[in-house]
């Protein structure tokens, strides 16, 4: 069906379910056009497995454009694949050569339990964001937007932070599984922003206190997060998140503690 | 059954204000006692969700996905539009709404689209008061852009990326009530039927994606949120979740299916390249803005172009032609995207078509680059030439893009009244789910807007209307309906399941989006239609022979996931084809070949075809029934369509 000319070996981690253990299987994936996606590949792959009766292999996806946060494939040691910001669905196969073999894993973080094969649960992420990643503001009680004047850089810096999908490639990368970067994208574009200004240091204080409770592990400044952020996040993200977060340690701990009850 | 749109009475302009004031409400005391499932997160559903509960009311909420954020608006790319004026170019809502009915086609209904039109203003400012971070000007107020249909500049966007960036605005107020407790969040289970009760919606089943297990909620009202279905096509820019299922199982329960035939095509894709895509990707119609289109003038230059002797860049001046700005000196590049995409077929249609394929015409920014610097352009355009480079391997800013159109969005839906109710009292459809607002052809910029108007600013005072006239008075899963209808999905999933044949179900549906784009796309004829009802029927048949099904029910399975979704778009593909057919003009992007100007332009026939059709399920493999909803324009007059 393809009109490709690569053959490739395929290492894959196959697991049925969380409550099993799983293994890697090899498998083939032949004519395979450069010009496809990685995501593009495994489908050729399934479809071939289907036809013979087997299970097609599980991985996370939806968009295909790069912007979701869906899909989430360890490729060759590297959350999303060698290449640098950019995620699994944008990655094309041109990026290997034929006969190359591809070894594919999950994201592995014990705050991340897998689901099926390739597929983890990242629910951990939407509680942390639940715990207080928004501004309080009902529908329908709003100003203007351009009574909020906000100066282009700062608009700028906190669309920067704001470009993160989500995807969980930091914590992938990180030796111990730390989700600072991802935390702190939030918390920065929020913390920029006049909107964001009354809970500041209260949503900082309860992200990080459910990130904690959520068994990520701790930042020990290794970088490999930034690195391998499909988004290009930035570590500066990270400071400004301590800052704030000592900062409402030391000076805001009553008026904290009022705002959460 | 007779079809009541129930627009209110009065003046255009009066409309909603003095609905809003007969709207029956509930005590906020009682607001606890009432239970509403959503079903879908994304713009429509996520902003929904939150401002019911915000209000008081227990909401339930349910995407496919693993997280809200996932749902496929956060691919939105150029914009939304908002009647604020703010460039004092002499933008009104009753321009805005004009624009948007005109740019339908006059195939919209007048009351909802200047409602749209008015709530758009609260729109921008919800969403910033969330923090979504528009682009801003240096002095720090809110910039705008134009886009295809419009002669002002009102569309408001953040970067390429301003669905991501509503989304997460409609999330965070989701998750701040999922904190509150006012919203249980059900990720990664999908809704396969609607469960009824004397004629109204009182619940839903679902399969969790996880364990298989089919389970029932109940709720006072019912919302669906589910998106479009432009995947019927197989290849569309949608995301490869969309699908129909939800809106289609509940059109099986009695919810009338609102003008299917009508698709948004898109001008600006990348285009096909080979029969290994999965989907296409959407250069954000923005960049016509600043991008010229053309194509070359003899069929000659065509041809060196696509064998590649030539490269687009060495095409003299001369030899190019600027077709969209020939044939439409006002609107230029920025002509609706119908209009634009019938002109680039035509192009490739006489031989002037480029790419390896042919199958594409030029978006060229050499000019752009040349006035304004390549920083500004990449400043503008960056991401989306990024995303161009990722997917070609080619330089947009060295060559020109290679784009073609794709289908995109549906306008077709789940047919709603004012209120946004379905003919099944209690349930509601919104967002592109359902098929109000857009006409015959979307603009740009207006399904982000109708997704949070109908979520954020409607939904919220239509529904209390119905919720006071129900009562309180609980509902439970214990009544039978809810065994039945659960009984049915069981039933039906392992009819699935028993399917081992030799055809995979993807295989299916890239022969159904086949058939679909050849008889049921840009261009259609009644031969054609008919044709490919056939192929259709014949392929529904095959399909319960000799699709191979995977797995089990207990367990992860995206086969299953998949065989039901493509069974449920063969079944709209042949409606789709009986609504064409049965449409015999052409409106919007539906060109129907039979019906066209001296110039080829497309003819409407508003004599006869001034309607809405709702078409009504009357039970496996009979004919749908037909009921028109005439449209009534009091405000605007009736012309032809003119961009010249
Ligand atoms: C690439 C692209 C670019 C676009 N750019 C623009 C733009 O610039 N401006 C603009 O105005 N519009 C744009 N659009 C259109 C716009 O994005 C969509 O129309 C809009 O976002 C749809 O929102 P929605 O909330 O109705 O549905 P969706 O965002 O599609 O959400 C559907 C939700 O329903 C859920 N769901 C579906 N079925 C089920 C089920 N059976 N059970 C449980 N859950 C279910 C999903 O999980 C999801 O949460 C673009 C569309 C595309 C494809
Ligand atoms: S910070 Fe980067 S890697 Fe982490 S979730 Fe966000 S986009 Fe993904
Ligand atoms: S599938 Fe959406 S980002 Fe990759």
């Amino acid at each position: 069906m393809s009109n490709g000319n690569m053959n490739l070996t395929l290492k894959v981690w196959r697991q049925k379910n969380a409550q099993t253990s799983g293994k890697f299987v090899t498998y083939k994936a032949e004519n395979i056009s450069p010009d496809m996606s990685f995501l593009e590949m495994l489908d050729v792959v399934n479809e071939s497995l289907t036809h013979k009766g087997d299970e097609p292999i599980n991985f996370d996806h939806d968009c295909r454009e790069g912007i979701c946060g869906m899909c989430s494939l360890y490729i060759n040691g590297h959350p999303h694949g060698p290449k640098r910001g950019v995620t699994t669905c944008q990655l094309h196969m041109r990026t290997f050569h034929d006969g190359e073999t591809i070894t594919i894993e999950p994201w592995r973080a014990s705050a991340f339990p897998v689901v099926k094969d390739l597929a983890v649960d990242r629910s951990a992420f939407d509680r942390i964001q639940q715990a207080g990643g928004y501004v309080s503001v009902n529908t329908g009680v709003t100003t203007d937007g351009n009574a909020i004047l906000i100066p282009k850089v700062i608009a700028d810096e906190a669309f920067n932070s704001a470009t993160c999908i989500g995807c969980g490639a930091c914590v992938a990368a990180c030796k111990n599984a730390s989700a600072m970067l991802f935390v702190s994208a939030k918390v920065t574009q929020l913390g920029l922003l006049p909107q964001g200004q009354p809970e500041r240091y209260s949503r900082v204080q309860s992200m990080v206190a459910q990130m904690d409770e959520e068994g990520f592990g701790s930042c020990t400044n290794t970088g490999a997060c930034e690195a391998e952020c499909p988004k290009e996040i930035k570590l500066t993200n990270i400071a400004r998140m301590n800052n704030d977060f000592f900062s409402a340690k030391l000076f805001r701990e009553e008026e904290i503690h009022e705002v959460k009850h | 059954m007779s079809l009541d749109a129930k627009i209110p009475e009065g003046p255009l302009a009066q409309k909603w204000s003095k609905h809003k004031f007969d709207l029956k409400l509930v005590n906020p005391a009682n607001k606890r006692k009432y239970d509403i499932i959503v079903v879908g997160t994304g713009l429509a559903g996520a902003s929904a969700a939150a401002s019911l509960a915000e209000l008081g009311y227990n909401v339930k909420a349910f995407c496919f996905q693993d997280s809200p954020r996932r749902a496929h608006s956060i691919a939105a790319q150029g914009g939304i539009n908002a009647a604020k004026n703010y460039q004092n170019d002499g933008d009104s809502v009753f321009r805005l709404f004009y624009d948007t009915i005109k740019g339908g086609d006059y195939r919209a209904r007048e009351g909802n689209v200047y409602r749209l039109a008015e709530v758009s203003v609260n729109i921008i400012d919800q969403c910033v008061a969330q923090g979504v971070p528009f682009a801003r000007e240096y002095g720090g107020l809110l910039d705008n852009r134009s886009f295809g249909g419009s002669q002002v500049s009102r569309t408001f966007y953040a970067r390429g990326q301003t669905g991501q960036q509503l989304l997460l605005g409609a999330y965070s107020a989701l998750n701040r009530q999922i904190h509150a407790g006012k919203v249980k969040m059900y990720t990664r289970t999908e809704m396969l039927d609607v469960v009824t009760i004397d004629g109204h919606a009182k619940g839903i089943v679902t399969r969790n994606m996880i364990t298989g297990s089919i389970d029932t909620h109940a709720g006072h009202a019912v919302l669906l949120c589910t998106g479009g279905y432009s995947n019927v096509f197989y290849l569309s820019t949608n995301a490869i979740g969309s699908n129909v299922t939800a809106a289609w199982r509940a059109h099986k329960r009695g919810a009338f299916f609102g003008n299917p035939c009508y698709t948004q095509i898109h001008p600006t894709c990348i285009p096909v390249t080979g029969d290994h895509q999965s989907k296409l990707t959407l250069m954000s119609e923005s960049l016509r803005n600043d991008g010229r289109v053309w194509a070359p003038k003899t069929v000659e230059i065509a041809e060196q172009l696509r064998k590649g002797t030539i490269k687009a860049d060495q095409v003299k001046e001369d030899d190019r032609d600027y077709f969209l700005e020939r044939k439409y000196p006002a609107f230029g590049n920025l002509v609706p995207r119908d209009v634009a995409s019938r002109n680039a077929k035509e192009m490739v249609a006489e031989g002037k078509g480029v790419g390896g394929s042919g199958f594409a015409v030029f978006l060229d920014f050499a000019d752009a680059i040349k006035r304004l610097g390549e920083d500004t352009v990449r400043a503008k355009y960056g991401n989306l030439f990024d995303m161009y480079i990722q997917i070609t391997d080619e330089n947009p800013y060295k060559q020109p893009m290679r784009i073609y159109p794709a289908v995109h969005y549906t306008m077709g839906g789940l047919w709603v009244d004012y209120n946004l109710s379905t003919t099944v009292p209690g349930l509601y459809a919104l967002g592109e789910c359902n098929f109000s607002d857009h006409g015959a052809n979307r603009l740009g910029a207006s399904a982000l807007m109708q997704g949070l108007s109908d979520g954020y600013f409607v939904i919220p005072y239509t529904l209390g209307d119905y919720l006071a006239k129900i009562g309180p008075k609980k509902v439970d899963t214990s009544h039978p309906a809810f065994e039945a209808t659960k009984k049915d999905v069981v039933t039906y999933i392992n009819k699935l399941l028993a399917l081992k044949g030799n055809k995979t179900v993807n295989e299916y549906h890239r022969e159904l989006g086949h058939i679909m784009w050849e008889y049921c796309g840009m261009a259609r004829t009644a031969e054609g239609l008919t044709k490919a009802k056939g192929l259709i029927q014949a392929l529904k048949a095959d399909f319960w022979k000799n699709a191979i099904v995977t797995g089990e029910n207990e367990e992860v399975n995206a086969s299953l996931e998949r065989a039901g979704r493509i069974a449920d778009f063969i079944e709209l593909g042949e409606l789709m084809v009986d609504d064409a057919l049965m449409r015999n003009e052409s409106c919007g992007g539906h060109f129907r070949v039979e019906s066209q100007t001296a110039d080829g332009e497309a003819l409407r026939d508003d004599e006869n075809f001034a309607f809405v059709a709702a078409w009504e399920f009357k039970g496996e493999n009979q004919p749908e029934e037909l009921h028109k909803e005439q449209l009534v324009f009091e405000a605007v007059h009736l012309s032809q369509r003119n961009y010249a």
